[in-house]
């Protein structure tokens, strides 16, 4: 009885001590609606020609799995290089045509198939881009937002989300080229929810911002999921990640590695289930500053077991004899023979 | 054996003035970091103190003489973004030796494969071509670094990768750093001293 006593003390005083704790506990006592969004083992591969006719085929995503339940933010943290980007792409349907996808991708309970993608991007399903270069250059701001309106007047429409996101009468008329940076994060933030989407996907949203902008972008992700869309943040900042998201998946060269509850990412790493993802946090100066030895295999060159054995301190044989398949542990999943 | 910059005043044209009397200095085996809002000159300053640009007023000296008009730069500059300081029609391999070649325990320190040699930039992601940027700059004839947001677009692990073989070579040969980031943890933790730019 003392110990366990004990126990629940140690962890209540851990959970107080999480920087970003509260949320994930908040989300925990909700009941947990069904997955808006739901990809289970989907792989990328692109066709290329290797000199001549000669083709080859390089798989750029092995094995992505994760969830977006509505009302919640999760972050997709992982290096640059491991295919974050093509998430986005793959979910939306916009991948280039060399592009093979399998696996099976579900909106609202139903496969998301390309017949579908067409119909829900932009309505149902928006992406917030990493940059301003994804507007039009010639086109003033208010009135490419305008175009995204579907029913009703745009005009008004578009007043008044660039009001929710302080963009002033004036802001209406300039092009892309005058924004600031954080002025261009709340454009893109408002062409992205002026159509009432239910799931958002943001890629890269911090980069390039001062910090102050930086959390004003996220906190703005942050509202729309309280009002119960499901939003996905595709990101290589680890910090912005936990300051808003509810869960974490980690991506490794191509593949998930761990998913987890933001208040895991505390101390010294010990709650995290995969060693990445603990290398990942122990990598921040506040944790340490620690190099850990990682490169990521190159994708025409993966490893036949684990894509991480190389440089783990843990590997053992097994874990270069096949991929560990995803198993769930601690209300999180991992994919790691040795994670307890 | 300084490197300096003083009374330092630069514009394009007939615009505003972008920097006007800013004085910097740097020593051997020094780390400054640089901050400060974006738009106030922080990168114009780089290009200045590398000699990709030209005061209008003041000078920058290396060891009391200007930087040299050819022949290698003592002064390196390190980019935000790799992408945009690498020639897309190059091999990596070239890229790499442009101004020396890189030693196998460079390229172990810093994760390069060399099966990347073979390599266009567009086939790598940020990450890996900004590895290669770093190796190239950090040339023996090297004695100081300009590292405007060095790592702001990588991820933790590879921040911390290439933030450690710098320092190595701070502690080594005497390397000066310059470290232009809007990141005030990482400036805290690898400067000794911060310059703010009003």
């Amino acid at each position: 009885m003392a110990n366990s006593a004990g126990m629940t003390g140690a962890a209540s005083a851990m959970a107080q001590e999480a920087p970003y704790g509260d949320a994930a506990r908040v989300f925990e006592k909700r009941k947990i609606p069904a997955p808006l969004l739901d990809i289970q083992e989907l792989s990328v591969t692109f066709a290329q020609y290797a000199g001549g006719l000669q083709k080859r085929n390089i798989t750029v995503i092995t094995g992505l799995s994760l969830t977006v339940r509505p009302g919640e933010v999760l972050a997709v943290v992982g290096s640059s290089g491991s295919g974050k980007s093509l998430l986005a792409h793959a979910i939306l349907g916009i991948l280039p045509v060399n592009a093979r996808v399998a696996g099976t991708i579900l909106y609202a309970g139903e496969n998301l198939t390309p017949a579908r993608q067409v119909a829900l991007r932009g309505r149902e399903i928006a992406l917030v881009p990493q940059s301003v270069g994804f507007l039009d250059p010639l086109m003033r701001v208010g009135a490419q937002v305008r175009r995204a309106v579907r029913n009703g007047n745009a005009y008004l429409a578009q007043r008044s989300v660039f009001e929710r996101y302080h963009l002033s009468d004036g802001v209406d008329d300039f092009f892309p080229f005058q924004l600031s940076g954080g002025m261009a994060r709340r454009v893109l933030v408002a062409a992205a929810t002026i159509g009432g989407a239910r799931l958002i996907i943001a890629d890269e949203p911090t980069p390039g911002l001062h910090p102050e902008a930086a959390g004003e972008a996220l906190g703005h992700l942050r509202e729309l999921a309280d009002e119960g869309r499901g939003v996905m943040i595709i990101t290589h900042d680890i910090e912005a990640a936990l300051a808003v998201a509810d869960r974490v998946t980690v991506f490794y060269a191509g593949a998930t590695v761990e998913t987890a509850p933001v208040a895991d990412f505390a101390g010294g790493g010990e709650a995290l289930r995969h060693p990445y993802s603990r290398a990942l946090w122990k990598a921040l100066v506040k944790n340490g500053f620690v190099a850990t030895p990682c490169a990521q295999p190159p994708p025409d060159a993966l490893p036949s077991g684990c894509l991480f054995a190389r440089h783990c301190e843990t590997a053992t044989p097994e874990c270069s004899r096949e991929h560990p398949g995803e198993r769930q542990l601690r209300e999180g999943t991992v994919r790691c023979l040795h994670a307890t | 054996m300084p490197l300096k910059a003083y009374g330092i005043g630069f514009r394009y044209r007939p615009g505003p003035w972008v920097l006007r009397g800013v004085d910097i200095i740097v020593g051997p085996g020094e780390i400054v970091g640089l901050t400060g809002p974006s738009g106030l000159g922080k990168t114009t300053l780089a290009r200045i103190l590398a000699g990709y640009e030209r005061p209008l007023e003041g000078a920058v000296s290396l060891n009391g003489n200007p930087l040299p008009a050819s022949g290698y730069n003592p002064v390196q500059m390190v980019f935000q973004h790799p992408e945009k300081a690498v020639n897309p029609h190059w091999r990596m391999g070239d890229i790499l030796r442009e101004g020396w070649e890189p030693d196998d325990g460079l390229l172990a320190a810093l994760c390069i494969e060399k099966i990347w040699f073979s390599r266009w930039p567009n086939e790598l992601s940020g990450g890996e071509l900004q590895r290669f940027c770093l190796a190239r700059a950090l040339g023996p004839k090297t004695s100081y670094l300009i590292a405007d947001e060095m790592t702001s677009m990588l991820d933790a692990v590879t921040q911390a990768q290439i933030w450690h073989v710098v320092l190595d070579m701070v502690r080594e040969r005497g390397l000066g750093v310059l470290v232009i980031s809007h990141d005030m943890p990482l400036v805290r933790r690898l400067c000794n001293r911060v310059v703010d730019l009003w």
